[in-house]
């Protein structure tokens, strides 16, 4: 199965920021993958460069085998809905179809007025007066209906209030199961997540920090905590992803794909949301102190 | 035809809360053979879920002889577990009682013995060996 997103080395700076730097990864296909970090993380220009709309300064990035700026064939199998959904505000629901099957070859027209009728929109709407969920399901009805291989979203339910981010994603759902297509969609918030994506890339300070299949990822971090002990005596198997220690107790968040087999730690399952917290805080702490520092309470 | 739910907070992935509630049914008899499992995109859109969740837990469903899709038609449920499961609910009980009585000659209390047995399931469950 080929990789619907591959990057080498990726690089992208501005001025003199790397706003994406050093970015290795392989996504493979048929997956619904999240892009999690703070931000300012470099989400959105991961998502840029893999639509075409930025050049790399750096390595290289192939989505669904080609290059991405390799023009309109390439554009033809990507669906990209950037933040914020945007949406020509003085034209209505109607007119947005139209423009549809003007610019798109492949254009599904039966597949888009059906899901505008599903959603109760009134074609003659302008899109201006919709409410923030209905203009994020018009974006979303207009990527879907070029019948892409792969949506890429960035925070598209970053600013709907939670019915309608269920909605949307309950809509987005339907489409994978129905059209099978490969989905990279972005957010800040990891609970958003959690429920509809099978790949996780944790994204902070323009670094790749993890990246994998979900049940993978949960299946090799764990909790640890016991006596204190001091991080430096792990056994090497095992990556200390973060650390705290009281004066008798130490808790470990650790990733191994080998049993913990040391009695003397209770072993706890970790949570999406804290595997993800404790890749962010690692970066900040690298930022703030190059040693790791211990936390008493 | 049932509907599923998740508990967000209950640490038990949502397939796995799948097979459960499927389980569940079918020992309540509010599934019996012959029963129509909602489609893969009944579920999604109920659900807000991955298409992938449902057909890992479809196919474990499967897999351990509950139920058996036909293609392009939908899961069907092939087998009636009240019953069967009944029968041994004594022998069960048998070991449990066996075990209780171990962990008092150990020196356990209520308030540990139900600890123990709390934290043995849930992390049983986690594993997907429940």
């Amino acid at each position: 199965m080929t990789a619907v997103l591959r990057a080498s080395g990726l690089g992208k700076r501005y001025g003199r920021n790397w706003a994406l730097s050093d970015c290795t990864i392989s996504v493979p296909a048929g997956q619904v993958v999240g892009l999690v970090g703070p931000n300012g993380a470099g989400k959105t220009t991961l998502l840029h460069l893999a639509a075409g709309l930025l050049a790399p300064t750096s390595g290289t990035i192939e989505v669904l085998g080609g290059r991405p700026l390799d023009g309109p064939a390439q554009l033809r199998r990507v669906g990209f809905v950037a933040q914020e959904t945007p949406v020509y505000a003085g034209l209505s629901v109607a007119d947005h179809l139209r423009l549809g099957v003007w610019l798109n070859p492949g254009w599904d027209n039966d597949l888009a007025e059906r899901r505008i009728e599903q959603l109760s929109l009134d074609p003659k709407q302008k899109a201006g007066k919709l409410s923030g969920g209905q203009r994020a399901q018009l974006a979303l009805t207009l990527a879907i209906a070029k019948r892409p291989q792969l949506l890429l979203l960035d925070e598209p339910i970053a600013s709907l209030d939670p019915l309608a981010r269920r909605e949307f994603l309950q809509g987005l759902m339907v489409v994978v199961a129905e059209q099978g297509v490969s989905v990279v969609l972005s957010s800040h918030l990891v609970g958003d997540l959690e429920r509809v994506c099978d790949y996780l890339i944790v994204l902070v300070a323009s670094r790749i920090q993890v990246a994998g299949e979900i049940d993978q990822l949960l299946a090799s971090h764990h909790r640890l905590i016991g006596p204190r002990r001091d991080p430096g005596r792990m056994p090497a198997n095992q990556e200390i992803i973060q650390a705290s220690h009281t004066d008798r107790q130490s808790t470990l968040l650790v990733r191994t794909d080998e049993p913990i087999i040391d009695p003397s730690w209770a072993v706890e399952q970790v949570s999406l949301e804290d595997l993800v917290l404790a890749y962010m805080g690692r970066t900040a702490d690298a930022d703030r102190r190059p040693a790791l520092s211990e936390v008493r309470s | 035809m049932i509907e599923f739910h998740l508990d967000a907070r209950s640490g038990v992935s949502p397939y796995l809360q799948i097979v459960h509630q499927v389980r569940h049914a079918l020992r309540l008899g509010l599934l019996s053979e012959g029963d129509q499992l909602p489609t893969v995109k009944q579920v999604v859109a109920r659900l807000a879920i991955n298409p992938n969740t449902v057909l890992k837990a479809y196919k474990e469903l499967e897999h351990a002889g509950l139920v058996a899709s036909r293609p392009g038609i939908g899961t069907f449920v092939t087998t009636t577990l009240s019953d069967a499961s009944l029968a041994s609910h004594g022998a069960l009980r048998q070991d449990l009682e066996r075990w209780l009585a171990k962990a008092r000659l150990a020196g356990l209390d209520d308030e540990s013995i139900e600890a123990l047995f709390g934290d043995v399931f849930r992390s049983a469950a986690q594993r997907g060996v429940a």
